[in-house]
């Protein structure tokens, strides 16, 4: 992960202001999980956007979207990150607990 | 079915005290045909040294390697469940473990369990839980006991005149579903079940509840009433699972549903709290919430007796 200083989320700022809106940079995104949920369960994102799904329960989780991404298990506060380069749907859940599920939509 | 509630079964308050206290392991007796679960350890003592037949353990979920506040000595609460049954009076025939012997499926997780397991020095009979499918190659479960087994590890045995059915369905699982047996494990269940002599005995043992306990935490099986069709007719059937970490009880016509507690840590009542995870108790309180269960079985009685021990009565 990427740290910004206050002055670089600055400038950072300020060129998302003046750059339109095609050829920002996306921003990093994150997806908890508390309590065998996923939070937020649906995510609209730009192209190119990098999410990062944090596990913070003392259950062991997993990330999977049939055929698209699969993490391993991940243990509490273990991380998984995937950058999504084409737009679509995206459904996801967790194979350990598949009544947790997810959307992420790339545009 | 109105019999089954009187005489040295296990009464309807008896079982949900157990529900609300599930923990060690769960004693079953199979007397007859039906398994019994008695209720602490003390009293699951006491019936076994009463019950002649063939009596036999359930432990379920010790999540070896699990060390987070629920309780920071998984494999601690596992020995003291050993030394508990290896304290009964009467040397049960064998043991069945019903899933998540580990809690990551680590090579040391596993090798852990065994070590302690193994002072039992009783036969066990194992099926997966979803946590002990976690390794990369998912081959460490496999290694260690998928010897003899078809698919992702079912089998079946037979024992003091009962057949034993154990099944895997923690694989494969659908997104937004419940636990999964699927096509192929249930065809070769048709087939296994295929010529049995309808007053044989059957147990059906598995991780997750086959029964829809409580969908919203995923606690069932989605093609589980497929695996009951194909013991419809069988005069005793006992249905022994784990996943939930704690003990429930139905009965439905001639099947018996139960589910033993966990050697690791508790988990809440369904809907009693935001999610199935492990709960944090008083430590004065774990080790009622945590145990085993023995089953016996003797001949001409159709249901088996069931006794869910806690640790700590």
């Amino acid at each position: 992960m990427k740290t910004l200083n206050r002055r670089d989320f600055g400038v950072a700022v300020v060129a998302a202001i003046l750059l339109p809106a095609t050829t920002a940079r996306a921003d990093d995104m994150e997806v908890h999980i508390d309590n065998f949920v996923f939070q937020p369960a649906e995510l609209k994102i730009k192209l190119g956007t990098t999410v990062t799904w944090t596990n913070r329960d003392d259950i062991p989780h997993t990330v999977v979207s049939a055929g698209k991404f699969r993490s391993k298990a991940l243990d509490t506060d273990d991380k998984f990150s995937f950058t999504f380069t084409n737009a679509g749907d995206y459904k996801y859940f967790c194979s350990l607990h598949p009544h947790m599920t997810g959307m992420i939509k790339v545009e | 079915m109105s019999g089954h509630d009187h005489g040295d079964g296990v009464s309807r308050r008896k079982v949900l005290e157990c529900m609300t206290w599930a923990g060690t392991g769960v004693l079953w007796t199979i007397t007859g045909g039906v398994p019994r679960s008695l209720g602490i350890i003390d009293s699951a003592q006491a019936a076994t040294a009463a019950a002649p037949g063939m009596t036999f353990l359930q432990i379920s979920d010790s999540h070896v390697g699990f060390d987070k506040p629920a309780n920071p000595n998984a494999l601690g609460t596992l020995e003291e469940a050993i030394n508990k049954i290896n304290a009964m009076p009467a040397k049960p025939s064998f043991m069945i473990h019903t899933g998540d012997i580990t809690h990551l499926s680590k090579a040391a997780e596993f090798d852990n369990a065994d070590r302690i397991i193994s002072q039992s020095k009783l036969d066990v009979h194992y099926v997966p839980g979803e946590h002990d499918f976690l390794d990369e190659e998912v081959k460490f479960y496999r290694e260690r006991y998928g010897r003899g087994t078809k698919g992702a590890g079912w089998y079946s045995f037979d024992a003091g005149g009962v057949h034993f059915i154990g099944l895997v369905n923690v694989v494969d699982l659908k997104a937004g579903g419940l636990g999964n047996l699927g096509a192929e494990q249930l065809a070769w269940l048709e087939d296994d079940l295929r010529g049995k002599s309808k007053s044989t005995p059957i147990v059906l043992f598995a991780h997750i509840p086959l029964w829809t306990v409580y969908p919203e935490w995923g606690w069932g099986t989605e093609d589980g009433g497929r695996a009951l069709e194909h013991v419809k007719g069988f005069g005793s059937v006992t249905v022994l699972n784990g996943h939930i970490h704690q003990v429930m009880q139905k009965v439905e016509g001639n099947v018996t549903f139960h589910t033993a507690r966990s050697t690791a840590f508790p988990q809440p009542a369904p809907g009693s709290a935001p999610s199935p995870g492990p709960m944090k108790v008083e430590d004065a309180k774990l080790r009622g919430m945590l145990g085993v269960a023995s089953i016996n079985f003797k001949q001409n009685e159709q249901r088996l007796a069931i006794i869910d021990t806690p640790l700590q009565g």
